[in-house]
């Protein structure tokens, strides 16, 4: 006993300045990782804004795209299609994404549970422009248009799994004798869930809500094959549509000066509407910190 | 002797196969206090959870037998769970009020959700069932903080009011002191005297001097059995079981 004891002390002992210096390089290698990870953000962001800022003017947000060769006009199409396309996908994405995630958690067992939540993962890691091709075929080709409407379906596909197995993991954070709580005063099953266990957790499903909202509003690929693009200022849903990414990216490609100005001015507001939605998200409506009231 | 108010005949209970209450007969009169007592895991709280039909919300478990509340049987198939539960309340171990609710919510929480609106009378309510947890003047001022704001033991007296506030005839309490300090045990104690002139309490505990204090009658499980059950006096000083004798004077448990 006591050699072994013994045994383990001294050996400690050799290992502790190896152990030490050890610890300080690791420590320094991870750090730089986090600084490496970090500052691409910043180059990034950087770049667009060196780039896209200067150009911004505010014909770009109130005018409609000018023809090659003329200077000047601007996104308002794009901006309008984005906006649109973007709380068509809500509407439809966030209800849903919220009661597959309440089924989950609350009423989901055995296998068909294990199968949603399978299933939800893996449309959450299909590459976007994979559900931009099976719209297509579900909506463009049997409409015989591109629309709106099928660029929403697609956006909406991409949020539901997000919105789904966020809300699944927040209802799953509520401790089991909450909802016995509920129960135990009388108060039927459904109500329990929605006014107990759902209300309790509404501040981090907001959160992954605002944070799908981003998600999709800077997806182009499920919109190519699916809104399209429009030249024109359009709100017609069963129409094409312009949208901000796609927007860029038709402009990016361009050969022309002027379009690439535009495409990157374009980027620019693109990312800071993502980035102040995130900001805005995790300070505000931190997780954990409670429900937003009523 | 007055009539029972709640009877269990021949009742079992399970988690998936395994039984954990075998063929407890049993009855509570009505304005009294009955303690629960036993070694941990031997079924006091299956048992309190069988009489509100909480125990079938675990997932596999089942029940068996009969509890007749006012001469129904409350496992009889027509029987909607949720107004068994509006008449026999609970509290537990753990308090539990709800997060993100105020504390005038939290008492009200039961009688909000079953349609009840009018501010009036959720305030006349708030408070009559606040000063019966004997919680009202900690809190008046308070009301509308959050309900998870308070200490333990006054978050356990507001998980009280709430279930009082529906008025149930009967209440069930599983260990309701056991994670709390000292004082706010004895105010409970003092709280389930107070209670028992109008309502029936079944209380859960594993103290045997508070067994010995608030409680009429007193029933001993061992091993998801009833080994004795009679007045507290007598099971206290005179057992009838040596498994009882031994268990209250500490052989085992
Ligand atoms: N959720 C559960 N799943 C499976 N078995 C359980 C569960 N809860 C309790 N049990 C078992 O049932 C028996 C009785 O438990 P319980 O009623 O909690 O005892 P007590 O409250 O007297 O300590 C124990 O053997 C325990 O292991
Ligand atoms: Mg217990």
């Amino acid at each position: 006993m006591t050699t072994l004891r013994k045994q383990i002390g001294d050996f400690t002992r050799l290992r502790y300045k190896r152990r030490k210096t050890l610890s300080l390089w690791m420590t320094f290698l991870l750090s730089l990782a986090a600084i490496v990870a970090c500052s691409a953000l910043f180059a990034v962001f950087g770049y667009v804004i060196i780039q896209g800022a200067p150009h911004l003017t505010l014909s770009f947000f109130t005018g409609l795209p000018k023809p090659v060769g003329e200077v000047g006009g601007g996104m308002l199409n794009a901006f309008v299609g984005s906006v649109l396309m973007v709380f068509l996908a809500s509407v439809v994405g966030i209800p849903w994404g919220i009661a597959t995630g309440l089924y989950l958690s609350e009423y989901g067992r055995g296998r068909f549970s294990f199968c949603v939540r399978f299933c939800a993962d893996m449309l959450s890691s299909v590459p976007s422009i994979v559900i931009g091709l099976f719209v297509y075929v579900l909506m463009v080709k049997p409409m015989h248009r591109f629309s709106g409407i099928a660029g929403s379906a697609a956006l909406a596909l991409i949020m539901v799994p997000i919105v789904a197995r966020n809300t699944e993991e927040l209802l799953k954070l509520v401790p089991q004798h909450i909802r016995e709580a509920g129960l135990a005063l009388g108060i039927p099953r459904w109500k329990v869930t929605l006014w107990i266990v759902l209300r309790g957790s509404l501040g981090g499903i907001t959160t992954g809500v605002m944070l799908g909202i981003a998600r999709i509003a800077g997806e182009t690929a499920p919109l190519l094959f699916t809104a399209l693009n429009n030249r024109f200022f359009s709100m017609a849903p069963d129409q094409p549509m312009a949208s901000l990414p796609v927007q860029i990216y038709t402009y990016a490609i361009a050969p022309f000066e002027e379009w690439n100005r535009q495409a990157w001015s374009g980027a620019f507001v693109l990312i800071l509407f993502v980035f102040v939605l995130n900001i805005v998200t995790r300070t505000v409506l931190r997780p954990g910190r409670g429900s937003v009231r009523d | 002797m007055s009539e029972s108010i709640l009877k269990v005949e021949n009742l079992n209970a399970w988690f998936g196969p395994v039984q954990a209450l075998k063929n407890i007969d049993l009855e509570f009169s009505p304005q009294s206090v009955t303690a629960l007592i036993g070694p941990s895991g031997c079924g006091k709280s299956t048992f309190v959870r069988c009489l509100n039909r909480l125990h079938e919300e675990v997932p596999g478990a089942s029940a068996q037998g009969k509890v007749i509340l006012q001469g129904k049987n409350i496992y009889d198939v027509s029987v909607d769970p949720v107004l068994i539960r509006r008449k026999i309340g609970m509290v537990f171990q753990k308090p539990n009020p709800f997060p993100s609710l105020s504390v005038m919510e939290n008492v009200v929480a039961g009688l909000k959700l079953a349609g009840i609106r009018r501010k009036s009378i959720l305030m006349e309510v708030t408070e009559r069932s606040l000063k019966q947890a004997a919680l009202w003047d900690e809190v008046k001022d308070k009301l509308n903080q959050p309900g998870t704001s308070l200490s333990g033991g006054q978050q356990q007296r507001l998980c009280i009011a709430r279930a009082l506030a529906v008025e149930p005839p009967i209440l069930l309490m599983d260990e309701p002191t056991s994670a709390l300090d000292p004082i706010s045990t004895a105010k409970i104690e003092e709280l389930v005297v107070q209670l028992k002139k109008n309502i029936t309490v079944i209380i859960v505990t594993h103290n045997m001097q508070q067994a010995a204090r608030i409680s009429d009658k007193t029933a001993f499980f061992l091993l998801g059995e009833l080994v004795e059950f009679g007045q507290t006096s007598n099971v206290f000083t005179v057992p009838r079981e040596k498994r009882t004798e031994q268990y209250i004077t500490g052989k085992f448990g």
